[in-house]
């Protein structure tokens, strides 16, 4: 660590990994309800559950993105933070705002208060106060952010970073517009829900995965930079029109079907040049970095975002299959290795690079930290499988034989219970990682000392 | 590993001309339209009756003429180039206003069908060929006024590599509408 504000970095990720296991934790009960469908239906219905499950993914993988600007941002523009108690404001706005949103959901308080109550739109549920808060606490983020790079020197990956977090803080804004008409709720919704993580949050992919490439391989600056500008290209040029791939169904004029199709095929691209990308990278360079973990996770994270994102995206995006997979356990499959892959092993990398620095210690626990890789992208895998046969199942009783929608989940039962079993390894893994980073201290190095020499 | 690595990066890539991003947008947008292109023809396979009655309904005599104008148009474009090799720069210029005012002439000529479809009351919903006519010549016309621009911000800004930037963009476009008449208005 070579700037002393980027600390701050620590208890953003301190908190992302806290809501990292509620999420998994309501992922795993969400699970069990699917096997025992009656299980809390009273105390905490299922819609809940998974808007838990979903909503603290969401937070806390901002929360990393957010730490792992604080963290990179003073290293690439050489010097210090701009505020560090703006950052912890910031912080504090979104932690108060999180438990005000989990609070509300749980106990469903202020039912259909304009200001105090939830809103209902998926993923965007949060009562307005909170979104007013995230609204503000971006508004400090990007100025603290900005203000650092202004006054600092200006490189590619700061530029991109820059480029996106602002990107996603003003798509957010199309979550106050609630247009009555359902077809133009729908388009809007999607402003956010897609070209968030279709669109802007591939290029703050792009920058971290560039800077963990350059700290961890030594390749040179001018290489990174060039691929990070082509990749940042085709995520753009295939993810903005890609957007499409959500219209064929929801009263949208029917050219979109082809628009959509053909533009969201592309976004295989972006993510197939991250994957290329890391493992030239990898084998072009010639630092033999110590904290191997985050080089596995690093590379982890392009792979399976290639497959989660690229090809199970590929699967289902044409129109003339999503006509009959819609909606089934197809897309909970491409959701999950998507997630996991692109954003979730994005953030434990950056974590697993930061933490040894943040805390003065050489990247130690290694081997707890790689097995926790293992589990959790294991264990994500074998649900996406099955996940994918369960929904090509469904696809053919439900949507080409006719057969009644319960009745066909009646059938999925064994792939249910194989779901549950593998959330179990994704849960064990995350709380390995998660002790991986946070616990075990063998040797504290002193400040100044070997903690920035692995850097650049 | 070291040899082809060298031929890799950067050193081919940095042999192209003008910039490598241009290269990469000209890469993707003739996948785009070579993607509509095949949807075109796979669509048409379904209904050769139904496409071949659609047909009927547009203009390949504009659109011929329009093909003339805009690889005339490419022509300049490619002069201009050859001019900026000796930093004439008047006459850079002046071609290349030329090769715009040509792209303005294409795009008065592809309102002018584009109207009197519109006027007939043919949209995009009337039938699967005419879906693919607006898209594709839409996004193209797109692509024209596009070029237009970044063939005057290259006339102001003129050195070699920008004009190399400029004119491949211009180029591309020239061979998207080469590939896209004959298919859409002359197959039969």
């Amino acid at each position: 660590m070579k700037y002393q504000s980027q600390k701050v970095a620590l208890a953003y990720f301190a908190v992302a990994l806290g809501l990292f296991a509620i999420q998994v934790l309501g992922g795993l009960l969400a699970g069990w309800v699917y096997v025992s469908p009656n299980f809390l239906s009273e105390l905490l219905p299922f819609n809940i559950i998974r808007m838990l499950h979903t909503n603290s993914l969401i937070v806390w993988l901002l929360l990393g993105f957010f730490g792992a600007a604080y963290f990179l941002i003073p290293e690439e523009s050489e010097r210090e933070i701009h505020s560090t108690k703006l950052a912890y404001l910031q912080l504090l706005i979104l932690v108060v705002g999180t438990l005000g949103a989990v609070v509300t959901y749980v106990f469903d308080l202020f039912e259909g208060n304009f200001l105090l109550g939830k809103e209902g739109r998926e993923f965007i549920e949060q009562p307005k106060w909170v979104k007013v808060g995230i609204v503000v606490a971006a508004l400090i983020f990007l100025y603290n952010v900005s203000m650092t790079v202004l006054k600092g020197k200006k490189t590619a990956i700061t530029n991109i970073l820059l480029l996106g977090l602002w990107g996603l803080a003003l798509l957010f804004l199309f979550s106050f517009y609630n247009p009555s008409n359902l077809s133009l709720d729908k388009q809007y919704w999607w402003y956010i829900v897609h070209l968030w993580v279709e669109g802007v949050w591939e290029l703050i992919m792009a920058s971290i995965l560039a800077y963990l490439m350059l700290k961890l391989t030594g390749v040179d600056r001018e290489v990174v930079e060039k691929w990070l500008y082509v990749i940042v290209a085709a995520a753009l040029f295939s993810g903005i029109l890609g957007t499409g791939h959500h219209y064929y169904w929801i009263g949208t004029p029917g050219y979109w079907q082809w628009i959509g199709s053909i533009f969201s095929s592309l976004e295989v691209i972006p993510f197939f040049a991250m994957m290329a990308f890391a493992f030239v990278m990898v084998w072009k360079g010639r630092r033999d970095h110590p904290n191997k973990a985050a080089l596995l996770w690093s590379l982890g994270c392009a792979t399976l975002a290639f497959f989660g994102a690229g090809v199970w995206g590929f699967l289902h995006t044409l129109h003339g299959v999503n006509f009959y997979t819609h909606g089934t356990q197809i897309t909970a499959a491409h959701g999950h290795l998507a997630f996991f892959g692109a954003y979730v092993s994005l953030n434990l990398a950056i974590i697993s690079y930061a933490m040894p620095l943040l805390r003065g210690r050489d990247p130690y626990n290694q081997v707890l930290n790689m097995a926790s890789f293992w589990l959790m992208s294991g264990g994500m895998a074998f649900m996406t499988f099955v996940l994918t046969f369960a929904g090509t199942i469904q696809t053919h009783l439900q949507r080409v034989n006719g057969d009644y929608f319960m009745d066909v989940q009646d059938q999925l039962a064994l792939f249910y219970w194989m779901r549950f079993g593998s959330g179990v390894a994704v849960v064990i893994g995350a709380l390995l990682f998660i002790y991986a980073v946070a616990v075990p201290r063998r040797e504290v190095i002193s400040a100044g000392g070997a903690a920035s020499a692995p850097a650049e | 590993m070291s040899a082809p690595d060298a031929d890799l990066q950067p050193g081919s890539l940095d042999e192209l001309p003008g910039d490598l991003m241009m290269w990469v947008l000209i890469v993707s947008e003739l996948l785009v339209f070579g993607a509509g292109l095949a949807a075109f023809l796979g669509v048409r396979i379904a209904d050769p009756a139904g496409f071949a009655e659609a047909r009927t309904h547009l203009h390949p005599a504009p659109a011929g003429i329009n093909t003339i104008i805009l690889i005339t148009s490419g022509f300049l474009a490619a002069k201009a180039l050859e001019f900026g090799a000796s930093r004439r720069t008047t006459t850079i210029r002046w071609s290349l206003v030329a090769a715009m005012g040509l792209g303005g002439v294409f795009l008065v000529i592809k309102g002018y069908e584009f109207a009197d479809m519109v006027g007939n009351g043919i949209t995009t919903e009337t039938h699967p060929l005419f879906t693919f006519y607006y898209l594709l010549t839409g996004f193209h016309a797109a692509h024209v006024l596009a070029g237009i621009g970044i063939l005057a911000l290259v006339a102001w800004k003129n050195t070699v590599r920008n004009l190399e930037v400029g004119t491949a963009f211009w180029h591309m476009v020239d061979l998207v509408w080469v590939l896209l008449f004959p298919v859409i208005y002359l197959l039969g």
